[in-house]
């Protein structure tokens, strides 16, 4: 498939304002013509379809929670960047394209990211108008804060909740929309899979997660922003119900899966404390700044009280690793060397299946050194946030950290319209594969989910509509019904099979195996594995399932044996794209082929390229097809952070 | 270091929104104290689903404190014994062996039950879509610090607009009344310049909503905030108070209720 991401040329800064002009409009009293399908009520989806609405759009919106202000966006804690240059420190447009640039590991668009960082400035204004209470200084104007180690100050924050805050501002947006009828709100409605007629994306079809009842809802274009795959893990910072499902579904529909390798871990989220554990909690990188990481040097004595070992026989591993950057590397180094003190049995904490996982995070010098009064102002609510959950007091003793997925950068491959593949399909934040390459950069999530939703998506949706006649296919159509039917089909089998285990067993054996083989460090041999196993534990699948009930009823355990069954395809493709790729970049590392120093190898020669992968019919088969990627503006470059 | 317990646990069950519920009696063993309350209850389920039994149905998402999807009556408080904190942050350690524990929905008639623990809470949802907003076009707003906003004003408004819409603030109140939820949301968009030129309509069309969802009215009890997990004060319930009367003081008859 030839892949075409048709971005504008000429010189880079003015690409999207040409893009803009040569976009084809609709007509504003025509646009009630037309309707438009968003699955998803996040930052990317509900700032899209509150946006659609005002211009006047028939819009559907979906979600699986109760009410569009549960997505999972809302959990984003440290800030939004943009590049306002308040600080008057250098920062500029330029500066944080290159920055995204680089920090993706040069496995990024470059006109796609020029354009995020254009926008940045936008999306800030935009929030600040609808009330987000942004973080100010005395003069009453905004405050900005260091983050991810950047060299300028750049991240908008309202305290340790921006997430919430930029959520709560689109939700509005979005209610505003539904009372004044634009927007028809579909809550607790989970997307099952994508129509798509003569080649072109023209509905989906949902269940009603209370009643159970399974329906097609036609439009005229559909716009996934349906999230990231992150819970192919199990343990995440994912909020439970994520999934892979809408996405999936509509790669099996013919949309290419870009990336999927490129999972972000976070260094610092509390560990696991048993094996009932549901789920990772997320601490701030801030705490970076003046904690110190640290293990024992010998094994025996990590089941000890940390204050009984002294000094002279603690690892400070970071900053003897990394004497210039110490405990502020990147996200992906902290992470790894986590897991290497770990794997060498020297981590710390509650034994769960045999291993310590967690690192301390020390306090106890900053303390001494800054004074208990300025830790508290600086951390209070983030050690607030760990005693409740571990009953431990970050004052008194080390905090335990380790890394958990958190983000992924993988997704459906789009062009520079943000579409898809497949015609009339969209896709828009976490869900696409985006501007971030192979990393992201920290506060830079909300930023692209909000260009997406509220200035992208409008613009490019609105081309493509436009040369479209708004004609809706009608319900009865036989590709709508043969959907239907599929749908309901793969519902019935997953409660006639009447096995022994619930999809949670199932999703937690393969949450295990993919963290383990393709996770912070990953292997030919390892990878190989999963391959073996991830098919074998599929068919198990689909054999040996429990869903007690029935489906016309609210069951969230059929709920979780769909999205299961779509992690259990989606991670062989994952893995298949670590293997195929032969270098580290960013957030995939094979250790074949790392630096004499243990950093990520990239391999520009051969793979500075998007692997879009295409559904052949054989989950085991896909179809490799590569989007070469050109750095006019940014030259690829080693990272070094000694 | 970590102990483990055995509970008894007092759930309210409901197959669907019009059947008749009960509370049905469970034994959870071998609770380890480093378990959230939630994760408690998915041990239970994942036994009752290797017995063949239907599992409890809860709502949850983040278990992370910030979405508000999660929220359970814990013998007769709101997200449980500890205060300020959600239902999935609740950890087993705030109990002891032996504990028996009465668990249940949300209780308020504009709650209606959805399944077992499961209510349905949109009345939240048209409470907002009445006017907790500001009216402004994507792609129309001005620069963003072409208007300052005292730092004070802000961090109010911060103050107000951390509620995470869980509606545990209506569990606890003997009324019913979704006062504290509204008041927040009628606080925080007051506070700010932004929201000024909307103010008295806003108040307006959100208290008529509210009372329109058959949410009681407050008789000032205090028992929302102390249930709140993001520890919202009642104070910003005088100020919507002060708020629609001054909304009334100049358009006297404008109290609508909507739908």
């Amino acid at each position: 498939m030839e892949l075409n991401a048709r971005a504008p040329a000429g010189p880079i800064e003015n690409r999207w304002s040409d893009h803009r002009f040569q976009s084809k409009l609709v007509n504003p009293a025509n646009r009630r013509k037309y309707r438009v399908i968003v699955v998803g009520s996040g930052l990317a989806g509900g700032a899209a379809a509150a946006t659609f609405g005002e211009m006047g759009y028939n819009v559907s919106c979906f979600c699986y929670q109760d009410s569009p202000r549960r997505a999972h966006s809302i959990a984003a804690q440290g800030g939004i960047n943009a590049a306002k240059n308040y600080q008057n420190d250098g920062d500029s447009t330029h500066r944080l394209f290159y920055d995204t640039v680089k920090g993706g590991d040069f496995r990024a668009r470059e006109s796609n990211v020029y354009r995020l960082a254009e926008l940045s400035v936008n999306i800030i204004d935009q929030c600040v108008a609808q009330g987000v209470p942004f973080a100010r200084e005395y003069s009453g104007l905004l405050a900005n804060r260091s983050f991810g180690g950047a060299q300028v100050a750049r991240t908008f924050y309202a305290r340790g909740q921006t997430g919430q805050q930029l959520l709560l501002g689109a939700y509005q947006a979005l209610e505003r929309q539904i009372d004044v009828g634009t927007v028809e709100m579909h809550p607790r409605t989970e997307m099952l899979d994508l129509i798509v007629i003569d080649g072109r994306a023209r509905g989906i079809v949902v269940r009603d997660l209370v009643t159970g009842k399974v329906s097609a809802h036609i439009g005229d274009v559909v716009v996934l922003c349906s999230g990231g795959y992150g819970n192919v893990f199990y343990l995440s910072t994912n909020a439970k119900g994520c999934n892979t499902t809408a996405t999936w579904r509509s790669h099996r529909r013919g949309a290419l899966f870009a990336n999927p390798c490129y999972t972000q871990i976070h260094p610092t989220c509390i560990p696991q404390s048993g094996d009932y554990q549901s789920k990772l909690t997320l601490m701030s990188e801030s705490l970076r700044n003046d904690g110190r990481v640290w293990v024992p040097k010998n094994a025996a004595a990590c089941s000890k009280d940390p204050a009984s070992i002294p000094e002279s026989e603690r690892d400070y591993y970071l900053e003897r690793l990394y004497p210039s950057f110490g405990n502020l590397v990147p996200r992906d180094i902290a992470s790894r060397r986590a897991k290497d003190m770990c794997d060498e049995g020297r981590g710390v904490g509650p034994d769960v299946a045999g291993v310590r996982r967690g690192v301390y995070l020390d306090f106890g010098d900053a303390i001494k050194r800054l004074g208990r009064p300025v830790v508290v102002e600086r951390y209070d609510n983030l050690f607030q946030m760990y005693e409740r959950i571990t009953g431990e007091n970050p004052y008194d003793v080390p905090m335990r950290m380790y890394p958990a997925i958190h983000y992924t950068m993988g997704g459906l491959w789009v062009d520079y319209d943000l579409q898809s593949t497949v015609p009339g399909l969209f896709v828009g934040g976490e869900a696409n594969f985006s501007d971030h390459g192979a990393n992201r950069l920290g506060a830079s999530a909300l930023m692209q989910g909000l260009a997406d939703g509220y200035f992208i998506l409008p613009v490019t949706v609105s081309n493509f509509l436009a040369s479209q006649k708004a004609s809706m296919v009608d319900e009865n159509h036989v590709a709508v019904r043969q959907t239907v039917a599929e749908v309901e089909e793969r519902i019935n089998r997953l409660l006639s099979i009447k096995g022994k285990r619930t999809p949670d067993s199932f999703h937690r054996e393969l949450g295990a195996l993919v963290w383990d083989q393709c996770g912070m460090a990953r292997t030919e041999a390892g990878l190989n594995l999963a391959l073996q196993k991830i098919p074998a534990l599929r068919e198990e699948f689909w054999s040996n399932l429990a869903v007690p009930g029935t489906g016309q009823e609210l069951n969230q355990s059929l709920e979780r044996a769909g999205r299961v069954a779509d992690f259990l395809e989606f991670s062989e493709l994952m893995c298949r794209d670590a293997l195929h790729r032969n270098e580290s970049a960013g957030g995939h590392f094979r250790e074949e082929f790392q630096t004499d120093d243990g950093e990520a190898k990239r391999n520009d020669e051969e793979f500075s390229y998007v692997a879009a992968w295409e559904y052949t019919g054989d989950v085991s088969r896909p179809k490799l097809n590569k989007e070469p990627l050109t750095f006019e503006y940014v030259h690829p470059s080693q990272r070094s952070y000694k | 270091m970590s102990r483990t317990m055995n509970l008894v646990l007092n759930v309210w069950r409901q197959k669907s929104a019009g059947a008749r519920g009960q509370f049905v009696r469970y034994e959870a063993k071998n609770v380890s104290d480093h378990m959230s309350f939630l994760e408690m209850l998915d041990v239970v389920n994942e036994e009752l689903s290797a017995k063949g039994e239907e599992p409890i149905a809860f709502d949850h998402d983040c278990r992370e404190g910030i979405c508000g999807a999660c929220g359970v009556v814990i013998d007769g408080v709101p997200h449980g014994p500890n205060g300020g904190t959600t239902t999935c942050q609740l950890h087993m350690r705030s109990f002891k062996e032996g504990d028996e524990l009465t668990i249940e929905p949300w209780r308020a008639a504009a709650f209606p039950v959805v399944r077992d623990l499961v209510v349905d809470r949109s009345a939240l949802d048209r409470i907002v879509q009445a006017g907790g907003y500001i009216s402004l076009r994507t792609g129309s707003a001005p620069e963003a610090n072409s208007l300052p906003v005292a730092k004070i004003a802000s961090d109010s408004a911060f103050d107000a607009a951390t509620c995470i819409g869980c509606g545990a603030c209506v569990a606890a109140c003997p009324n019913a009344s979704a006062a504290l939820f509204t008041a927040a949301k009628i606080s925080h968009l007051a506070l700010l310049p932004q929201g000024e030129p909307e103010r008295q309509d806003r108040a307006r069309k959100m208290v008529g909503q509210m009372d329109a969802e058959r949410f009681g009215h407050c008789t000032s009890h205090g028992e929302c905030e102390a249930a709140c997990p993001k520890g919202i004060s009642i104070g910003f319930i005088a100020k919507m108070n002060r708020e629609l009367l001054s909304a009334m003081a100049t358009a006297p008859n404008e109290v609508p209720a909507r739908k």
